[in-house]
């Protein structure tokens, strides 16, 4: 089935185009990676799948739903998270206030229910604690949810956004070069990560840059180059087509 | 001593004044990073609306107790000021969401000024009084001279205050403030409805402009449609000593500008030998703004700017 469907994305900032005619699907269930070098318009894909940005022409479908007339806040709604590539978490909150936050799609309490202090609003705010906590422990956070977020290491950092994303229950998990920056030993503690949330039902869409990551991880992936895909495929198909050696490599393809 | 402790009091009760109107102003710059000058007038139409219905109720019902006459002005005036508040941010501030930070600033201003106008329309030029519905009960406490509307003032003050911060910190509403002051996009993909955080924005600090509005014609005994003006630079002028942006700033500074207007007023024909006036006192307070801009362009409990975004 498939769950995200890229159709003839173009996106122009003035005369300079930085996605041309984009098309991908993502199936639900797999881990598809977007791949390409600095600059090939990855990010700015995921900043029209998102709703940051508006694309110049194309669609964009979740499932059936076209995406892009809808609000950022809509999208999240339907099932559409992400992390950033340079990492964007609430630097002035706790860790655990950062994923309660990210309930925020999934919870109703109006002011006038808490002025009240109503036990639906009491009952809505203690399982939007507890499930932070949950999503915690999930990514390997659980002694650190009273840290201020600005305060957690590196690789801790890149963890809470994902469980922040993860707090709008996300189906589709779009992740920014989530281990860029880190070590080898942490990145492996990532992928396992992404293999765990794959297996609880998670579709992953991933831009990254290391190579070795993945070709491990990834079932599918895309290349990016100049705004154009120029290559999809099973990631061993893609990575020996010459278009994307050249691409990596420099020189005529 | 005890005009000291007399011009402390009054400080203190002028200050929480400031700082429930400064709130206004901390929240929508903590959010938006805009100077909504329009703050002032809003406070002044809730005292002016206060004022229409207690003197309606008076001629209608002349039997009500005072207190109540007064609680149903402040009923009515909540409400309208939310709704006035809705509507500026709908109409001249939500339009310019991406406009240079200048546009929506002097947008302010205009509305600042359409609303003085139009309150001159409806209510007309002349000082409007207070009719003396509250009790007039007064305490001596170590020779200073205190009303009971004056600790009601602060007492009503302080609750605002604390409710705020329960509000802000404690509930969903709350976080979802917090984190669209940090971050409107990153807000936004947690599935923050933003516009709508920042209505709720506008309608809490208009809520509390209102009483505000009330305490204050209240206290002096009088309305007036200019009456927005000084008070909307001084709370603001307090947002800024605090911190602008920090909730506890708005109330710090508030008490602060409050103490230190009063104090002045106090002494200051000693320490000019008779040259100046009490009537200096609204000095005071653009010195002590231009002191801490000078000083400490952050505020006494301002993060730098530089640490927001």
């Amino acid at each position: 089935m498939t769950l995200l469907s890229v159709e003839n994305i173009t996106k122009r900032f003035g005369g300079l185009a930085a996605l041309e005619e984009v098309s991908l699907s993502v199936q639900a269930g797999e881990i598809y990676g977007l791949i390409g070098p600095n600059g090939a318009g990855k990010t700015t894909l995921f900043n029209c799948m998102t709703g940051l940005y508006t694309a110049t022409s194309g669609v964009v479908r979740l499932e059936d739903v076209e995406v892009q007339a809808l609000k950022p806040h809509q999208i999240v709604k339907r099932g559409f998270a992400r992390t950033f590539q340079n990492i964007r978490l609430f630097a002035n909150m706790s860790a655990l206030e950062n994923v309660m936050v990210g309930r925020h799609a999934r919870t109703h309490a109006s002011v006038i229910g808490a002025v009240l202090r109503c036990r639906k609003t009491r009952a809505e705010e203690a399982g939007i604690r507890e499930r932070a906590q949950e999503l915690l422990r999930y990514v390997g956070l659980a002694n650190k949810s009273r840290s201020l977020a600005s305060h957690l290491s590196y690789g801790d950092q890149r963890r809470l956004e994902i469980a922040r994303a993860l707090a709008t229950e996300p189906r589709l998990l779009a992740l920014d070069e989530p281990v860029a920056g880190m070590n080898p030993n942490e990145r492996g503690r990532m992928g396992e990560l992404f293999r765990k949330l794959r297996e609880g039902g998670v579709t992953l869409l991933l831009i990254e840059h290391d190579v070795k990551l993945v070709m491990g991880l990834c079932d599918r992936v895309a290349v990016l180059d100049y705004g154009r895909k120029i290559a999809e495929g099973r990631a061993e198909e893609v990575r020996n087509d010459p278009a994307v050696i050249a691409a990596y490599l420099g020189g005529e393809a | 001593m005890d005009i000291f402790l007399q011009q402390l009091v009054n400080g203190l009760v002028l200050g929480s004044i400031y700082a429930l109107v400064a709130l206004g102003y901390t929240m929508v710059y903590g959010i938006l990073e805009l100077i909504n000058f329009a703050h002032g007038e809003v406070v002044m139409i809730g005292a002016m609306v206060a004022l229409s219905v207690i003197g309606a109720l008076m001629g209608a019902a002349p039997d009500l107790p005072g207190v109540m006459v007064v609680l149903a002005g402040i009923l009515v005036a909540i409400p309208a000021c939310m709704a006035l508040a809705f509507g500026i941010e709908k109409i001249a501030y939500r339009p310019l969401r991406r406009a240079p930070r200048l546009a929506p600033l002097i947008t302010a201003i205009g509305v600042s000024i359409i609303l003085q106008n139009l309150a001159m329309l409806i209510w007309g030029r002349q000082y409007i009084s207070f009719p003396p519905l509250l009790p007039r009960a007064s305490f001596e406490f170590f020779g200073a001279h205190i009303t009971l509307l004056q600790i009601v003032i602060v007492a009503l003050a302080l609750t605002i205050m604390a409710g705020l911060w329960l509000l802000v910190e404690k509930t969903r509403l709350g976080r979802a403030m917090r984190a669209t002051a940090q971050s409107r996009e990153v807000a936004q993909l947690m599935g923050v409805n933003v516009d709508r955080v920042i209505s709720a924005t506008f309608i809490i600090g208009a809520a509390i402009a209102a009483i505000a509005g009330v305490m204050v014609s209240a206290y002096y005994g009088l309305a007036h449609y200019y009456m927005g003006f000084m008070l909307g630079l001084k709370a603001f002028s307090a947002a800024v000593l605090g911190g602008i942006g920090n909730l506890f700033g708005a109330m710090l500074g508030g008490l602060l500008l409050g103490v230190i207007e009063a104090l002045g007023a106090g002494y200051i024909g000693d320490l000019t030998g008779g040259f100046l006036g009490s009537h200096y006192q609204d000095v005071f307070a653009f010195f002590v703004l231009i002191g801490v801009l000078v000083f400490r362009p952050s505020g006494l409990l301002g993060e730098r700017v530089a640490n927001r975004a």
